[in-house]
């Protein structure tokens, strides 16, 4: 692999490179007892040779369905296309019949999906499930097939790509798998590649692997790209062309300078606007520096959680999942101080450990008093200084309680009020977090994904507690609702005087709402300090991988530096004497605490 | 692998240690007297004492199970009370009979239930599915014996396409072995048709069809191992109901294995045939089960045998 310098990934395409696909007046509609009700409607775009095309939307803007469309693998019989045409060269796919598209499928368009996890056949080896996507186009044997398989594992950069033919996906890490679709999607050179948001389940630094991938494999092999992604990030580094979707309809279409420049549509504005970005926030002189010392709500010091592997007849124990290492921070009254890292970092095991759901060493200690030793009244009443909001509102909601109940509920549980007096309470709190009284009899199911968070958020405020942990709180929400939850989030913060532990993957979310951050690898905190020190002057070496690899929303900004592609699946769990490298943080300045190495 | 075989080895003769002592428990609290059986309507009180203290039936409960214990870690399964031989011979001479009539009985039903199943799942929620469905729910709810005289009256009696009892040949297994899968089968499909709907929408389904894959290879390759997973947890466990049908269609079609035996000792009383029969049916459900676990890594490999 030469290095080259950083382009665009279509600039090397000439401009007037034929055009592979083209989508005309396009509507796809769903059959319900009330008749067809279109998902996608009149919508015209083309792709060209070695052109990336990004279609961006939130969700429920048709991008998804688009796609499905395309491949002809619209759910039947009930979503279908109504309307337009999809040509693919001088072939119009709406009007073939299946067996015809099966053999394009694969062959001439190719799809990789979002969750690398679920999409690959967890029964079959790797090396069957890419001979047979060679097989079921060409006439070839199976040990040819397979010796085509191996240089395309090769191509998408997998160490020791015989090893893996044999391999089953749940030995691979999640972005291994990823590259393995793309080897699968690619091996037959499609005209057209859809990558339906590829990235979007994958930690920063190994998103920034599969997209410079992406976009080598697209250099080498002049496949247009259809890119899928509501990361407009993801789609200032990768495409030449956007088009914006809202409800089913484009709402504009631009080159990306353009776009980014000078949205025309006032949606685009907005989503635009949304999008949290590193670096932009104003407030440079730093809150936790100069505030006067405020009491703590939690302290944590040299806090241990260990979960034992267990095998033998007896149950020996065989070894130690290292979740959390000789973790130590305070967390003080009215900030919000966020662990941002990649998955398996421990951040969550740090929450659970908390508020007592699993077992540590070390000492946690909540408003004064320490954790361990407390007994049940203890423990409840010490719950109620702590509470919680997830990532999935949906999961975190009981479907079979009206909401009213849902948010009294934590007042029910500790003894607080009267049945009406809780009412009042909750009537409140729905209020306050921007829900209005007459939606308290409905169910969870009858509102949106950000309406849904509110409710937890209102929920975990009842019992006015001391610090509220936001576990990936706003990860699943789309932008716009995304900017909304923590602008309120805020808002009660200020009212409230109440701390967040914020615990998030999303750099960027974390550079715009925190106070103090520390930054976690394998269990263990490598630097933490306040938002400035860690963002603006971040010193240890992971801390800077982790803040490169974000994507930037802003096509001007494409770097050229690459990550170092690695197989290492690095993993956390030693042998029962065995224990990871103890890191000793030191203060750099200014309360700038840094892993020495 | 080794730990794994001696934690099972001990798991399972605790199992047959629990079933050997309910099975007593159950036979002892019983109000029908063995005794009145072997000795007869006329026997006199004296004989009938007699022969309760011959056979140990005066002692208390836990003499009796702890006698009837120490003999069977000897091997040695008593003696029928009525039929004056060893319950250990009794069960041999019968046990290859019932084997072969249960693995003929759990492929039939598997064959007709999965096939049943994949053909509903992929026809879901036309004709061919409710007609599959509502196959399946006469068949479970059917009751055994009627079922099974149904089949002897049709294809033995009116057609005289099979014999109509007995064993010896393929055309006496036919029969009774299609009646077990009969009955067996409509579980089988209901549950097939239910994971193989799970699975047609799994992500990596969509993945094979994108590859541009045909319908049989991703219905066969992709989605069955997947869909079939969850069944083969059933196979082990169904083993005790299907002994309940083995008992009954034996019976009927005068097939001479160990549920014949059974069903004869129930009804005389003969408590150490009964014992004999429950224990070898305890050890089948947990060599099934074993046979069931072994299985799954070999279909999934994400299943490690711990």
């Amino acid at each position: 692999m030469t290095l080259v310098a950083p382009q665009p990934s279509g600039a090397n395409m000439a401009p007037d490179s034929p055009t592979v696909l083209t989508v005309d007046r396009l509507t796809v509609s769903v059959r319900t007892e009330t008749g067809l009700h279109p998902l996608v409607s009149d919508l015209s775009f083309n792709v060209k040779r070695g052109e990336t095309l990004a279609i961006a939307g939130e969700s429920g803007s048709g991008k998804s369905i688009t796609s499905l469309a395309i491949m002809g693998l619209l759910p039947p019989p009930a979503v279908r296309v109504t309307a337009g045409r999809i040509a693919l060269g001088t072939n119009d796919l709406t009007a073939m019949p299946e067996d015809a598209m099966r053999r394009i499928r694969g062959d001439r368009i190719a799809m990789i999906f979002q969750e690398p996890m679920s999409s690959l056949n967890p029964v079959l080896t790797i090396g069957t499930q890419l001979a047979e996507a060679i097989r079921a186009h060409q006439d070839v044997s199976w040990a040819k097939a397979r010796t085509r398989a191996i240089a395309a594992l090769a191509s998408v950069r997998l160490s020791d790509p015989e090893r893996r033919m044999a391999q089953f996906p749940h030995e691979l890490s999640g972005g291994m798998r990823q590259r393995v679709m793309i080897a699968m999607a690619l091996v037959l050179r499609p005209e057209v590649l859809i990558a339906d948001e590829p990235t979007t389940a994958l930690d920063v630094t190994v998103q920034r692997e599969v997209l410079d991938l992406l976009r080598d494999l697209q250099r080498e092999s002049g496949t247009a790209i259809i890119l899928i992604t509501h990361d407009m990030g993801v789609v200032a580094e990768m495409a030449d062309r956007v088009i914006v979707m809202k409800s089913g309809r484009m709402v504009e279409e631009a080159p990306v300078a353009r776009l980014f420049k000078a949205p025309s549509a006032p949606y685009t504005r907005d989503l635009l606007a949304a999008v949290p970005r590193m670096g932009t926030r104003t407030d440079s002189a730093d809150p936790a520096a100069t505030r006067t010392p405020a009491p703590h709500v939690a302290q944590l010091s040299d806090v241990v959680v260990r979960f034992p592997l267990k095998s033998g007849v007896l149950g020996r124990i065989s070894g130690h999942v290292h979740a959390v290492e000789h973790v130590s921070f305070d967390i003080l009254k009215g900030e919000t101080f966020s662990l941002v890292g990649e998955s398996g970092c421990g951040k969550s095991t740090i929450a659970k450990a908390i508020v007592g759901l699993v077992p540590h060493a070390g000492r946690i200690k909540v408003a004064d008093q320490e954790l361990k030793g407390l007994d049940t009244a203890g423990q409840k009443a010490l719950r109620r200084r702590v509470q919680m909001v997830f990532q999935d509102p949906m999961a975190a909601l009981n479907p079979r309680m009206r909401v009213g109940d849902l948010i009294a509920e934590p007042l029910l549980i500790h003894g607080f009020g009267t049945p009406e007096s809780r009412r009042v309470e909750a009537t409140n709190l729905m209020l306050r977090v921007g829900l209005s009284k007459d939606q308290m009899d409905r169910y969870p199911h009858e509102f949106s994904g950000g309406q849904r968070q509110r409710i937890c958020i209102a929920r975990a405020l009842a019992l006015k507690p001391d610090l509220i942990i936001a576990d990936e709180s706003v990860s699943a929400l789309d932008v716009s609702v995304q900017a909304r939850v923590l602008a309120l989030m805020r808002e009660l913060q200020q009212e409230m005087g109440m701390a967040y532990l914020f615990i998030s993957h999303d750099m960027a979310v974390v550079d715009t709402i925190s106070d103090r951050v520390a930054v976690m690898y394998l269990g263990q905190i490598v630097e933490m300090g306040t938002r400035a020190q860690v963002f603006g002057n971040p010193q240890h070496a992971y801390t800077r991988r982790l803040i490169d690899a974000v994507p930037v929303p802003d096509p001007t900004h494409r770097r050229g530096q690459r990550l170092q592609v690695s197989d290492e699946i690095s993993s956390p769990i030693y042998a029962p004497n065995q224990h990871p490298k103890r890191v000793t943080l030191h203060d750099i300045g200014a309360g700038h605490m840094l892993a020495e190495d | 692998m080794a730990a794994y075989f001696l934690r099972r080895l001990i798991q399972s003769a605790l199992i047959l240690l629990g079933v050997s002592f309910i099975t007593y428990v159950l036979l002892f609290v019983l109000p029908a007297d063995p005794v009145r059986q072997i000795a007869g309507r006329a026997a006199t009180a004296q004989t009938v004492e007699n022969i309760r203290q011959q056979l140990g039936l005066d002692q208390p409960f836990l003499v009796q199970y702890g006698r009837y214990l120490a003999n069977l870690v000897q091997g040695d399964l008593g003696r029928s009370y009525l039929q004056k031989t060893e319950v250990g011979d009794l069960i041999t001479s019968r046990l290859p009979a019932t084997l072969l009539l249960m693995l003929a009985g759990i492929a039939a039903e598997l064959v007709l239930g999965l096939t049943m199943g994949i053909a509903a799942a992929l026809m879901r929620g036309r004709f061919g599915d409710q007609v599959l469905m509502m196959t399946s729910f006469v068949t479970v709810s059917a009751p055994q014996f009627v079922v099974s005289l149904l089949m002897l009256y049709i294809f033995a009696v009116k057609l005289g396409w099979f014999p109509i009892g007995g064993y010896g040949t393929a055309a006496h297994l036919v029969l009774p072995a299609v009646t077990l899968g009969i009955l067996g089968s409509g579980w089988y499909s209901r549950m097939m048709r239910s994971s193989m709907i799970e699975v047609l929408r799994a992500d990596y389904i969509r993945t094979a069809r994108a590859k541009g894959l045909g319908r049989a290879r991703v219905v066969l390759r992709h989605a069955l191992p997947n869909a079939v997973l969850p069944i083969i947890a059933m196979i082990g466990i169904d083993i005790g109901i299907f002994m309940g049908g083995i008992v009954v269609v034996e019976s009927v079609f005068g097939w001479p294995g160990i549920g014949q035996l059974a069903w004869q000792a129930i009804q005389r009383v003969d408590i150490p045939i009964i014992m004999g029969v429950t224990l070898v049916s305890a050890l089948a459900i947990v060599v099934g089960n074993l046979l069931a676990d072994l299985i799954a890594p070999f279909i999934d490999p994400r299943i490690r045998l711990r």
